[in-house]
């Protein structure tokens, strides 16, 4: 029978890190298991440590801040209070009678194996499970060249690989910044930097500036990277269609009202990678999966609710960083020590006075930040005007927005559900984890309203968080095994 | 048209409709189709949205090779015509497939059983061919080789449930009919015994009749008139794979104890597997059965028991991987069978629920013979068998209620 953790903390981004290590500093017997094969997660990703060289640290912020972490992780596990799981993606949660958690996880690198050795069985958990890019169908985006921001990011971190030689960086948000800068240091051409909205970043954004220092500190050396490559940052300007015929040639560019509508000249740029970034979604997979209570937050995403003290609604399940809200790492790493502080004052380990306060604090200053930044930084709401009947949507199994119109129009789909169930957009291999927020917000749309929570949450619910083989499936149940032996 | 059919004038003048369906789901859809063609104005009330309850969790199974001969085949090989006859020129509209069923035998006796059910079927109209062990990998080249042997059933069909339902309603509207989804009937108007028209969240609808087609949850819209329909949930699993090849599973495809599965009343967890593919690539895998009421929860027991059932007949099956699982509710009565018609205890109110796992199925020819039936024409089949007021009035429940 396998140990029961007092906690399991899921995910070892800056969130998860900080969890896992505040936890067992603090006398817990934690368990860590992470999707990727080393930590660090999205934001501090980067190439096989077994491999490492100096600039790998370039462009990254709080560097020192990760290795100090992963320091630390090391000595709790030398000390046996961490069991840490890389390389395993969750893919069910499930709760017992006696109130204990079950994790089920599935290889997400190499072989799956059908053994319990990814179980992992704990008394709480710290859910810290990030998030990814928030996309928005354009015509011409399923195009071969055009690509996430944070995957072009990732493949630069993680892989040394550069995607393309001419960029166009779109969407909105200050992390088309390092993305655009990240490509230009490594030898490729940024022929343009699109933003949607209207404010040339952080620096002019008052209540971004007051509340965080730091962060205009970055902001400027942006700035200063962005004039030293000599990349153009249009503002108020989205590109509107991706040409090209069997990968991308161009981007058609256009300047936009305050809504998104396409108001100005229309300008075409070469280009062979366009990096698309909307702001990111968070993961609620797990969150949901046990029942936690979830609401729009200010950037039109789902999040789990949380307390002032990490809590969700579920009794026993903490949740920190993104999935609380997009609010960057420094944020994140903030509640990732909050959760883990939290939970061990309840499971009756002394506190240290003040740091919780303290925590607290940052922690409100942070979250009012990240909401001024999503007020600078929307999506427009006038972006479905930018879809043909033929963009695809959803693109696992090629849903159009024509076909998303008639399952509204003449099959009356007036909700996300019923959207899918007739149309299929988000049944396919990446279950919505693409197209959900462009299909909530069209379903929003066509029904001339705006997206609720409950247009998101069938579309960031999924019944399984990871895919898994019917094999390893299969193994799940040994008391069916001891059974059949009889 | 229908001298004897009542109130229909009185209730249209109101302002309301000749008949209120309560339900847009698939047996809903199906009767306001009927009903419309028959040309009575219907109002369908909604309380969520359509297609939203058990008609969106099965697999859209059109099947005459689970039952054995009595009442519930001879509604199966009815709605069979009604699907290829009356509503053939939709077919294509919801992704109709005449596959077939394969059911597989995994021992000599249990092929010997299979015979003997496949002789009595065909008695009684079922086509059944039966397969050699030397012949299963003609019609299933990934059939384990371990398996004994097979009967075909070339009338089992397929089809996307949902499209159906949302087809039909479209079609309704077509013909007069109006869907209120987010309308929740909250009560009856009465006129002494007699329903005549329901109270919604929306407002109160006069109505000729009400046809209480609200699946799972039957049970409580009958008790809103005070009568009792013992239709209770019975929970079922189906896992989807990953997108495969196309006819990898070429028919639908089960173990020959499914049909004991579904005849039986046991509470605990049965699972016995039916796998067949689709037209979008996934492989779908049905299908457990459990009473635990409206417990929405994953079990990994069910679903992990149907991902070893499934890799048992399809090994290959092994190393596929699952996107997701869902679970639906199916309306189950005490004998296994739908509730049909109209009930004496309460004038006016018309029943058609509680088809458990067949809803998809038997919704045709249930919708077909309501409407028959509603506009005082004699229905192709005897509704008799379903009657509403079939079950004791005072019959606890208790045996039926999970622990």
């Amino acid at each position: 029978m396998a140990r029961t953790h007092d906690v399991a903390v899921v995910g070892a981004g800056p969130a998860g890190l900080a969890a896992a290590v505040e936890a067992a500093e603090a006398g817990l017997d934690v368990a860590l298991v992470d999707g990727a094969a080393q930590p660090g997660g999205q934001y501090w990703r980067h190439y096989d440590e077994r491999h490492a060289r100096p600039d790998d640290r370039d462009g990254h912020h709080g560097w020192p801040v990760f290795t100090g972490l992963r320091e630390r992780l090391r000595a709790e596990r030398s000390a046996g209070r961490v069991r840490y799981l890389p390389g395993r993606q969750v893919y069910l949660v499930t709760r017992d009678e006696a109130g204990a958690f079950t994790l089920r996880t599935t290889a997400s690198l190499g072989e799956p194996e059908a053994d319990a050795a990814g179980e992992v069985t704990a008394r709480t958990l710290i859910l810290c499970t990030g998030g990814y890019d928030r996309q928005l169908p354009v015509p011409g985006w399923d195009l071969p060249g055009v690509m996430t921001a944070g995957g072009v990011q990732a493949l630069l971190k993680g892989h040394r690989v550069l995607a393309g030689r001419r960029a166009v960086v779109a969407g909105t948000g200050p992390f088309l910044l390092p993305v655009a800068t990240g490509l230009a240091r490594a030898g490729a051409s940024v022929e343009a930097v699109a933003e949607a909205n209207g404010t040339l970043g952080w620096l002019r954004d008052p209540v971004g500036a007051a509340s965080v220092p730091g962060k205009a500190v970055e902001a400027a050396q942006y700035a200063a990277l962005m004039a030293r490559h000599r990349i153009p940052y249009r503002t108020r300007t989205v590109v509107t269609r991706i040409l090209g015929q069997d990968r991308v040639e161009a981007v058609r560019i256009s300047r936009v009202d305050r809504d998104g509508r396409p108001a100005g000249p229309v300008k075409e740029i070469a280009a062979d990678l366009v990096a698309l970034g909307w702001g990111f979604t968070p993961s609620l997979e797990l969150a949901l999966m046990l029942g936690a209570d979830t609401r729009k937050d200010v950037d039109g995403s789902l999040v789990v609710a949380v307390d002032g003290f990490q809590r969700s609604s579920v009794e026993g399940v903490y949740v920190a960083g993104e999935a609380t809200g997009v609010g960057g790492a420094v944020l994140a790493t903030q509640e990732g020590r909050l959760s883990a502080l939290a939970l061990a004052r309840s499971l009756g380990r002394p506190a240290v006075p003040g740091r919780m306060g303290r925590l607290r604090a940052a922690i409100g200053r942070g979250r009012r930040f990240a909401a001024a930044m999503h007020r600078t930084y929307a999506v427009p709401s006038a972006w479905t005007e930018w879809l043909e009947e033929r963009t695809l949507v959803c693109r696992c199994e090629e849903v159009s927005y024509g076909d998303l119109r008639r399952a509204h129009d003449d099959l009356g789909a007036h909700d996300p559900r019923t959207l899918k169930m007739l149309a299929r957009p988000g049944m396919g291999w990446c279950q919505g984890r693409v197209c959900g927020f462009a299909t909530a917000g069209i379903a929003a749309c066509l029904n001339r309203r705006e997206t609720t929570a409950e247009d998101l949450r069938p579309l960031s619910t999924r019944s399984l968080a990871a895919p898994v083989t019917l094999g390893e499936l299969a193994a799940l149940d040994r008391s069916r095994d001891a059974q059949d032996d009889q | 048209m229908t001298p004897q059919w009542f109130g229909r004038s009185a209730a249209r003048r109101r302002g309301g409709a000749d008949l209120v369906v309560v339900g847009a789901g698939v047996v809903g859809a199906a009767s306001a189709y009927f009903a419309s063609l028959a040309g009575l104005r219907v109002v369908v009330v909604e309380r969520g949205a359509i297609a939203g309850g058990t008609s969106s969790a099965g697999e859209g199974n059109l099947l005459v090779s689970d039952k054995e001969a009595g009442p519930e085949l001879d509604l199966a090989l009815y709605s069979q015509r009604v699907w290829r006859e009356d509503l053939a020129e939709h077919a294509a509209l919801w992704e109709f497939e005449a596959k077939g069923g394969l059911v597989v035998a995994a021992s000599e006796p249990s092929v010997a059983a299979l015979r003997e059910l496949g002789d009595h079927q065909r008695r009684h109209g079922v086509e059944v061919r039966d397969v050699a062990r030397e012949e299963l990998r003609d019609y299933e080249p990934h059939l384990s080789p371990e398996l004994a042997g097979a009967a075909f059933y070339p009338q089992d069909a397929q089809v996307q449930p949902m499209l159906v339902v949302a087809h039909l309603l479209r079609l309704a509207r077509g013909l007069g009919t109006e869907v209120r989804t987010g309308t929740e009937v909250t009560g009856f108007l009465r006129d002494g015994e007699r329903v005549t028209g329901v109270r919604t969240t929306g407002g109160d609808i006069p109505a000729g009749a009400v046809l209480n087609a609200a699946g799972t949850w039957a049970g409580a819209v009958a008790g809103l008139a005070g009568v009792r329909v013992p239709v209770l949930p019975r929970r079922g699993f189906i896992l989807v794979t990953q997108p495969m090849p196309p006819r990898t599973v070429r028919h639908k495809v089960y173990a020959a104890e499914y049909v004991g599965d579904v005849a039986s009343s046991d509470a605990a967890l049965q699972t016995s597997p039916v796998v067949e593919g689709t037209d979008s690539g996934t492989i779908l895998i049905g299908a457990s059965r459990e009473r635990v009421g409206f417990d929405r929860t994953v079990s990994v027991e069910a679903i992990s028991a149907l991902a070893a059932k499934a890799i048992a007949l399809f090994p290959m099956l092994r190393e596929v991987r699952a996107m997701r699982t869902y679970l639906g509710f199916r309306p189950y009565c005490p004998d296994h069978l739908p509730v049909i018609g109209p009930d004496p205890r309460a004038p006016g109110l018309w029943h058609a629920c509680g088809h458990e796992g067949a809803g998809i199925g038997l919704s045709t020819g249930t919708g077909k013979l309501v409407a028959q039936a509603l506009t005082g024409r004699a229905p192709d089949l005897d509704l008799k068998p379903f009657a509403p007021d079939r079950f004791p009035d005072t019959e606890p429940d208790t045996e039926e209620v999970p622990q």
